[in-house]
């Protein structure tokens, strides 16, 4: 037997030595990484594959491959002091699956341990991400969700941007603009509207129905279709039956530029035209062109803004394409700010989300800030006009161009 | 003994299964959560389409039910409620789609089951779209992701033990005459319609059931997320890898294919199709008739040699 007294003192001395020699290895790790920190590690999940791809591939991917490129070259990213850190950038493919998006956020928190994460493209994945975001503790500042429940976002999740706006936005600056055209006497205020039975249109048509309604329009004909329709004839007939001279379509791309072809194969000539989704592509201009006149959609753009036709050259130098005219710009934007609050706050992100929700940017969009952790100052209505798709509504905001209305009748080619 | 010696090695893997969440970090547990869905599918399918042949495609259909329970009913209902109507939901949709089409066969069935998971997303979309006038739902419940996990553990081994104690009784081995014959399975008194049904049946529970516990982690859902189709492929997959008519083989299916999958992404993501088709060619050639019953080949060829060496 030995003494029992030997053992436990023994025991103790080994717990002494081991505990020290933890706590010398993780001071020592510590040290190391405050003296070695040579980079910014900054990741992201996007859908590169799968349905997603298409909206993804044009208002996120190529914006966030611009906004890396130009940290790189300018040396890195910027810290309080002045001190420039070369950008480490993980990307993801969610492929479109929501399951997917939140794993490999989850990856990028605590595996790569990145420093900051750019949120998802799609209301559905910024949404199912969120969660994470706040349980991380990253700020999130989601472009690509147009959502009307933003404020309640917010409340949940504190360190969340939403900067897109919500449908309701959109259909009440529309009906605003035709409010006026209807008491001007351009159009005579009865609507036909069709929507894809999909997430966008679904949201956006059931916020039009109360907006038209109190600017005194009356839709005369509403339907939805499923996504992927090919065939518009059937519904531009029915539309131009009812007596109405504005036609709205809150459309998808494939159907934006199919409705377009079909309206003039079908010689209907609405005096207000207002497409979804892809009219905001600088495609849409160039493929239509004159016909393009008039056409009105979400988004836009102030063409006397410089900053932003600048960013626009870039984007078209730097990716091979032009942005579109609607999110892209924004997703730009939401960058600059990450880019700038880091400038100051250094790589704390809790001293970096307040940044964002309080501080001041200058950025593509010219002067931006948030309000409630959200986006107000939108262009929420476009139009295009000589070539250029610029921005009409909210009427009441400097830089908005005066809508040109009756649309211009279609040119045969 | 040497049953109960199995006996206490499976609840010790089940307790270490359990205690596992306190050990892992997010991203540790969201794969295992990934995991337990997986072999709770893939058993689940295989509880079905193990001993009939019958080849669904219809798993997506059962899960995005039960999520869409989930995202309809989590702010009226408490979540114990919820998951009991889903499995009632699950289950009614079951029966009306088994009386349906259980007398389909071969190419005919894949067909049906995989048209099916659109059906029922476009009844869905349909409904939003004319009724409620919105396309996304809500989840807000606050449950943890180990909860997720434990409730998913907990159901993967209801089915492991169902698919064990369906195995042993008059209803398997009526099931496996059915898979052979079902001309003879009818002949020799077996009712063939009402035990597929009751599988069927069964086996759509359980998936609807990994729905429901698996929504809350999306926080919002739609149709196109839930009725997502690879979901069903992937479940076929692992299911046929491991092999479908074995009662580990989904498992073993399952396991080493969600972490190849996981691990593809996380190193290949822009190659991850490319390399994922390859593997799958791969595996056709090298293991066609599943991991269980190649191991059981090559260790019964070893063992094969052996006793022939000794006796020569």
């Amino acid at each position: 037997m030995t003494n029992p007294r030997t053992n436990p003192s023994r025991r103790h001395a080994l717990k002494t030595l081991s505990l020290s020699a933890i706590l010398l290895c993780s001071t020592a790790g510590f040290s190391a990484i405050a003296q070695e920190r040579t980079s910014v590690k900054i990741g992201y999940v996007v859908s590169k594959t799968g349905p997603n791809a298409g909206g993804a591939g044009i208002t996120t991917i190529p914006n966030y491959v611009l906004w890396a490129k130009e940290v790189k070259d300018a040396g890195g990213l910027e810290l309080p002091g002045g001190k420039r850190l070369p950008i480490e950038v993980i990307e993801y493919d969610d492929r479109s699956s929501a399951e997917e998006v939140v794993r490999a956020t989850e990856r990028l928190a605590t595996q790569d341990k990145v420093d900051f994460i750019l949120a998802p493209w799609g209301t559905g994945f910024n949404l199912a991400v969120a969660p994470l975001f706040d349980r991380f503790g990253y700020p999130q500042l989601a472009v690509s969700a147009v959502t009307d429940k933003a404020p309640q976002f917010v409340r949940r999740w504190k360190k969340s941007f939403w900067m897109l706006g919500g449908g309701h936005d959109y259909t009440e600056a529309l009906a605003h603009v035709l409010k006026q055209a209807k008491a001007a006497g351009t159009i005579n205020g009865k609507v036909a509207m069709i929507s894809v039975a999909d997430g966008f249109g679904i949201d956006l048509v059931t916020a039009a129905r109360p907006s038209f309604k109190n600017a005194g329009l009356e839709a005369v004909y509403d339907v939805t279709y499923p996504a992927g329709t090919t065939d518009f004839t059937p519904m531009i007939n029915e539309a131009a039956k009812g007596g109405a001279d504005t036609f709205v379509a809150f459309s998808y791309p494939p159907e934006t530029f199919a409705i377009t072809q079909q309206a003039q194969v079908a010689k209907f000539n609405p005096k207000v035209m207002y497409l979804g989704v892809g009219t905001g592509f600088p495609a849409y201009g160039k493929n239509n062109g004159p016909n393009a006149e008039g056409i009105m959609s979400l988004g836009g753009i102030d063409p006397k803004n410089e900053a932003n036709a600048a960013y626009r050259k870039r984007h078209e130098e730097v990716t091979g394409k032009a942005p579109d005219l609607w999110g892209s710009v924004i997703t730009y934007a939401s960058l600059q700010m990450l880019q700038e609050a880091i400038k100051r706050k250094g790589l704390d992100r809790d001293a970096v989300s307040k940044e964002l929700s309080t501080g001041s940017f200058k950025t593509v969009l010219g002067d931006t800030r948030m309000e409630d952790n959200q986006l107000r100052t939108l262009w929420f209505g476009g139009q295009w006009q000589n070539g250029q798709f610029v921005a009409i509504a909210p009427v009441d905001r400097p830089g908005a161009t005066k809508p040109v209305l009756p649309k211009p009748a279609w040119q045969a080619k | 003994m040497k049953r109960v010696a199995a006996a206490a090695g499976l609840i010790a893997l089940v307790a270490a299964l359990a205690a596992a969440p306190a050990f892992l970090d997010a991203y540790g547990l969201g794969l295992m959560m990934g995991l337990a869905g997986y072999v709770t599918l893939a058993t689940a399918w295989a509880l079905f389409s193990g001993p009939t042949g019958y080849i669904s495609l219809a798993t997506v259909a059962f899960v995005g039910v039960g999520a869409y329970c989930v995202a309809a009913l989590n702010e009226v209902l408490p979540y114990p409620l919820v998951l009991l109507i889903a499995a009632g939901i699950g289950l009614a949709v079951a029966l009306v789609v088994g009386l349906s089409t259980l007398r389909l066969s071969g190419v005919y069935f894949v067909i049906f089951t995989f048209g099916l998971a659109e059906l029922v997303r476009q009844l869905v979309t349909f409904y939003e779209i004319n009724v409620t006038g919105t396309l996304g739902r809500y989840i807000f419940l606050d449950i943890t992701p180990q909860q997720i996990y434990w409730q998913l553990l907990a159901l993967g081994i209801v089915t492991m033990l169902l698919r064990w104690w369906i195995g042993r009784s008059r209803i398997g081995l009526a099931l496996k005459v059915i898979g052979d014959d079902e001309v003879v399975a009818s002949h020799v008194g077996i009712d063939i319609a009402r035990t597929k049904l009751a599988l069927f049946a069964i086996s759509a529970v359980i998936m609807t059931l990994v729905g429901v516990i698996q929504a809350p982690r999306w926080t919002y859902v739609e149709p196109a997320i839930v009725f997502n189709p690879t979901v069903s492929f992937l479940t076929l997959i692992m299911a046929l890898l491991g092999g479908a008519t074995r009662l580990w083989g989904p498992l073993l299916g399952a396991v080493p294919l969600f972490l190849l999958f996981e691990w593809l992404s996380a190193n290949f993501p822009n190659h991850y199709s490319i390399l994922l088709g390859l593997l799958f060619i791969l595996i056709v050639f090298a293991l066609p008739k599943g991991v269980l019953s190649f191991i059981e080949q090559t260790w019964g060829k070893a063992r094969d040699t052996d006793g022939s060496g000794a006796r020569s």
